[in-house]
C-alpha cells in the first residue's frame, strides 16, 4: 500500500523505501518542519538543500528518531520506513537506528583502534557469533568504505590518529558494518579538503544501490553530482521535490531557481 | 541646519589615522606602562605566596625533620637471674605472666647505677632512673622472650633514651637557661655529658614512629596506628561515596529529566560542597552514632561522615568529566543504535574516568586532612593499639596531629611536624597522581 497524499508532487510508481507525510516538526516553539511531503527510494541517492537553518539536518535526523535525544522536539505526522510507522509504540529506536545509519558533519570516531570502531555495531547487535565472522564484517566494511587499503596495517591504531578525510570513511565503514538499509549523510563533506569529498562522492555512488541514501549538502555541484532526486527546503517547507537533473536544468519554483543559480542563500 | 560643506565633509573618506602622532605615542607609551605595572604585581603577588608557602612548609621541615630521629644509650645489661628468675621457674600460662609482669626497669637501673656508683641520694636516683624510657621494658621483655638464654649474661645494649634527654641531646633544652627554668637539671648534664664522652649516646633513625601507635611518652609515640585509622577511614569513604557519587552524575547528567526537581537537587548539591565539615560532623553523631548506633571512635563512623562530606565534590567533578565528553561521541553511538545504556557504559563512562578519578583523588585528599566532622564522632580519643578494622577505636592522622599539638610535653612539638610532614607527604602523592592521572588521559577531541 502506498499512502500517497493529493498534495504532493510525486509520480512514480515504485514502491518507496522511507515516506514522509505532513511531518511537522517543533523545538519549543521554533516551527522548523511544516508539513513536509517526502519519498525516499532504495536505490536511489536522494540530496536535501537549501540554506542554513531551513530544517534540512532535522529532517535527517527525523528518519532515525535521532531527534529523540533533543528534549524540546516534537514531531507530529508519519515517516515510515517499509511502511512501518517509526513513531509508532511497536518500533524498537535501538534497531531503527542500526536500520537507518547515520554519518555525521564532522567525523567523529570513537577515541578506539579502528577495528574496534568498525567492530563496534556489530558487536552491540550480537551481529557476528564467531571473531572470524566480526573480522570478515570489519574487513568487507572498511573494503566498501575504501579505506582497507590505506589501514590495513595499522588496525589497532586509534581510529582519531587518521586524516579528516579518512576518520569519514571509517564512519561510513562503521555505519555501514551494521548493514543498514538507509545511510544519512548530514554535510559529510563539509569539514573536508576537495581530494577527500571526491572520495567520499565516489564511495557514495560505489555505496548506490545497495543502500538508499540520504544527502544533505551546501554544494550545488555535489548534489548535481551523485543525487538521483533532490529536494530543496525553504524556511522548514519543502519547495520542490523531484528528479536531480529536472530539478537543476528547469526547476518550478522561483524560489529553487533563485537557490540553485546562487542569487539566494 | 548643517550646512552643504559639513554634509560635503561627512560623506567624505575618513582620512587616514596618524598613528605616529604625538597623541598616539603617549597612548602606546601609557599602555606599555600600565602593562608594566600589571606584570610586576602579578609577580610581585606570587612572590608573596611562595614566601609564605616556603617559610610555612620549611618550619615545620626544621622542626619536624628531629622527629625522625631518637636518642639511644647504651647500657651494659646484666640479665640478673635473680630478678628473672620466675620466667626460668615457671611454664605454660605462668610463664606468660612472668615474661610480662618481670621487674625489667630493675635491669635498666642496675646497669645505671653501675655506670654513675657516686649517685647516692634518692632524689638523685630516681632522676637517674629516668634517664632512659619506660619503653626499654618492653624492649628488654622481647629479648628475654625470644631467647631466655640471655639470662644470667650481661649483654650492651641501646636503650632508648627519655624524651628530656633526646630534647637536650638535640638542643632543643639549652643549658644557658638557669636551671630551675629548664627541664634538665645540671647532674643530668653532667651524665649526658660523660655518656656522650664515652660514645654511649647516639641519634638514630625512629623507626618507631612509623610502626607504632599514640602513646603518653613523646619518645615512645607513632604514627602507625593514626595511619592505619586514617587508611580504613578513607576506604570506608571511598567504597560508599565513590558509586553513589559516580552514579547520581551519570543520573543528573544523561538520565534525568529537565524539570524544577532536577534544578532543585542541582543547586542543593553545589550548597553542600559549601557547608563546613563540622556540619557534617554533627550529622554523623545524630545519625550514624545515636540513630544506628554504630560503635564511637571508629573509622566506620568517620569514613560514612566524610563520604557525606565528599560525595558533592565528587559529584560535581564526575559531572564535569562527564559534560566534558563531546556530544558527537554520543551521536555517533546512538547512530549507531546503541542504547542510552550502552552509550553511558561504552562511551561516557570510559572517556569521563579520568576525569572522575581526578576529582574523586582530591575529594579524598580532602577528606585526608579533614579533622572536625571525625572529632565530633569521637575519632579524637586517645588509642594506643593500631586498628585492625573498620570497627575498631582508632584516630586519623589530623586528629594525631591535633592531639599532640595540644600535649604539654616539649618533645611533642617536633612529633607534631613530624606527623605533619608525613601527612603533607601523602596528600602531595595524592595530588601529583591526580595531576597525573590528568596530563596522562588529558584528550583533545
Ligand atoms: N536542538 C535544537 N533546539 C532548538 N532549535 C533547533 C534545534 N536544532 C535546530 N533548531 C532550529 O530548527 C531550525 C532548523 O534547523 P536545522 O539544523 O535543521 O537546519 P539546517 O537546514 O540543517 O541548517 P544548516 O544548513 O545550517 O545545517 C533552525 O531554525 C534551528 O534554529
Ligand atoms: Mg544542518
Amino acid at each position: 500500500m502506498n499512502i500517497q497524499a493529493a498534495d504532493t508532487n510525486i509520480t512514480t510508481d515504485r514502491e518507496p523505501k522511507m515516506q514522509a507525510r505532513r511531518v511537522n516538526v517543533f523545538y519549543g516553539d521554533t516551527h522548523a518542519l511544516k508539513d513536509v511531503n517526502l519519498d525516499i527510494y532504495a536505490d536511489e541517492v536522494t540530496a536535501l538543500i537549501g540554506p542554513s537553518g531551513c530544517g534540512k539536518s532535522t529532517f535527517l535526523r527525523c528518519l532515525n528518531r535521532m531527534n529523540d535525544t533533543v528534549a524540546s522536539c516534537r514531531v507530529k505526522g508519519v515517516m515510515t520506513l517499509d511502511n512501518e510507522d517509526i513513531y509508532s509504540k511497536q518500533v524498537d529506536v535501538v534497531q531503527l537506528r542500526a536500520r537507518v545509519g547515520m554519518v555525521f558533519q564532522k567525523p567523529n570516531p570513537f577515541p578506539k583502534s579502528i577495528y574496534d570502531n568498525v567492530a563496534y555495531g556489530p558487536r552491540i547487535h550480537g551481529l557476528a557469533r564467531k571473531g572470524d565472522e566480526l573480522d570478515e564484517i570489519v574487513f568487507t566494511s572498511l573494503q566498501k568504505a575504501g579505506l582497507w587499503d590505506e589501514v590495513k596495517d595499522r588496525l589497532d591504531t586509534s581510529g582519531t590518529a587518521l586524516s579528516g578525510g579518512q576518520q569519514q570513511r571509517l564512519c561510513i565503514a562503521r555505519a555501514i558494518a551494521v548493514n543498514p538499509e538507509v545511510i544519512l549523510m548530514d554535510e559529510p563533506c563539509s569539514a573536508l579538503d576537495p581530494i577527500a569529498t571526491a572520495k567520499i562522492e565516489e564511495l557514495i555512488d560505489e555505496l548506490k544501490g545497495h543502500y538508499a541514501i540520504v544527502i544533505v549538502t551546501h554544494s550545488m555541484q555535489q548534489a548535481a553530482r551523485v543525487s538521483q532526486k533532490t529536494a530543496f527546503f525553504h524556511l522548514g517547507n519543502l519547495v520542490e521535490y523531484g528528479d536531480t537533473v529536472e530539478i537543476f536544468t528547469n526547476p518550478q519554483e522561483p524560489k529553487t531557481k533563485d537557490y540553485i543559480t546562487g542569487r539566494y542563500g | 541646519m548643517s550646512k552643504p560643506e559639513d554634509l560635503e565633509k561627512g560623506s567624505k573618506l575618513p582620512q587616514p589615522t596618524a598613528w605616529k602622532s604625538n597623541e598616539m605615542l603617549k597612548r602606546v607609551k601609557g599602555r606599555y606602562r600600565s602593562e608594566g605595572r600589571f606584570k610586576a604585581m602579578g609577580f610581585a603577588a606570587i612572590c608573596a605566596a611562595i614566601i609564605a608557602l616556603v617559610l610555612l612548609v620549611g618550619s615545620i621541615f626544621l622542626t619536624g625533620i628531629a622527629g625522625f630521629s631518637q636518642t639511644y644509650v647504651k647500657l651494659d645489661i646484666y640479665f640478673d637471674p635473680a630478678v628473672l628468675e620466675e620466667i626460668q621457674t615457671s611454664s605454660g600460662e605462668d610463664l606468660e605472666n612472668a615474661f610480662i609482669s618481670a621487674n625489667y626497669a630493675k635491669l635498666t637501673q642496675d646497669s645505671l647505677r653501675k655506670l654513675f656508683p657516686e649517685v647516692k641520694s634518692r632524689r638523685e636516683v630516681f632522676r637517674l632512673f629516668q634517664f632512659v624510657s619506660p619503653g626499654s621494658r618492653t624492649q628488654l621483655q622481647n629479648i628475654v622472650r625470644e631467647d631466655p638464654g640471655v639470662i644470667g649474661k650481661t649483654q650492651s645494649l641501646w636503650i632508648l633514651a627519655a624524651d628530656d634527654v633526646d630534647m637536650f641531646v638535640k638542643g632543643k633544652i639549652s643549658r644557658n637557661v638557669a636551671q630551675s627554668d629548664r627541664k634538665v637539671s645540671d647532674l643530668q648534664i653532667g651524665w649526658i655529658d660523660s655518656l656522650s664522652a664515652d660514645g654511649r649516646l647516639v641519634k638514630r633513625f625512629n623507626w618507631r614512629f612509623f610502626s607504632s601507635g599514640d602513646s603518653r611518652e613523646p619518645e615512645l609515640a607513632g604514627i602507625w596506628g593514626a595511619t592505619v585509622g586514617s587508611f580504613y577511614t578513607l576506604l570506608v569513604t571511598l567504597i560508599v561515596a565513590f558509586p553513589i557519587g559516580v552514579l547520581a552524575a551519570i543520573y543528573l547528567e544523561e538520565f534525568a529529566p529537565q524539570n524544577k526537581i532536577t534544578d532543585i537537587i542541582e543547586v542543593n548539591i553545589n550548597n553542600l560542597a559549601a557547608v563546613p565539615s563540622i556540619v557534617f560532623g554533627l550529622l554523623g553523631l545524630a545519625i550514624f552514632l545515636n540513630v544506628f548506633q554504630f560503635p564511637r571512635s571508629a573509622p566506620v563512623v568517620g569514613g560514612l561522615t566524610l563520604a557525606l562530606m565528599t560525595l558533592p565534590t565528587i559529584i560535581i567533578a564526575a559531572r564535569a568529566a562527564i559534560k566534558a565528553v563531546p556530544p558527537s561521541i554520543r551521536d555517533a553511538a546512538t547512530g549507531l543504535g546503541a542504547s542510552p545504556n550502552q552509550v553511558v557504559f561504552h562511551h561516557v563512562l570510559p572517556l569521563s574516568m579520568p576525569g572522575i578519578m581526578t576529582g574523586t583523588i582530591i575529594g579524598m585528599a580532602q577528606a585526608l586532612g579533614e579533622t572536625a566532622p571525625l572529632l565530633m564522632i569521637g575519632m579524637v580519643a586517645f588509642v594506643v593499639d593500631i586498628p585492625q578494622g573498620i570497627f575498631d577505636a582508632s584516630t586519623a592522622l589530623p586528629v594525631q596531629i591535633f592531639l599532640w599539638a595540644d600535649s604539654p610535653e616539649r618533645a611533642f612539638v617536633e612529633k607534631t611536624s613530624a606527623a605533619i610532614i608525613v601527612l603533607l607527604a601523602f596528600l602531595v602523592t595524592m595530588n601529583g597522581l591526580a595531576i597525573w592521572l590528568r596530563q596522562k588521559f588529558e584528550r583533545r577531541w
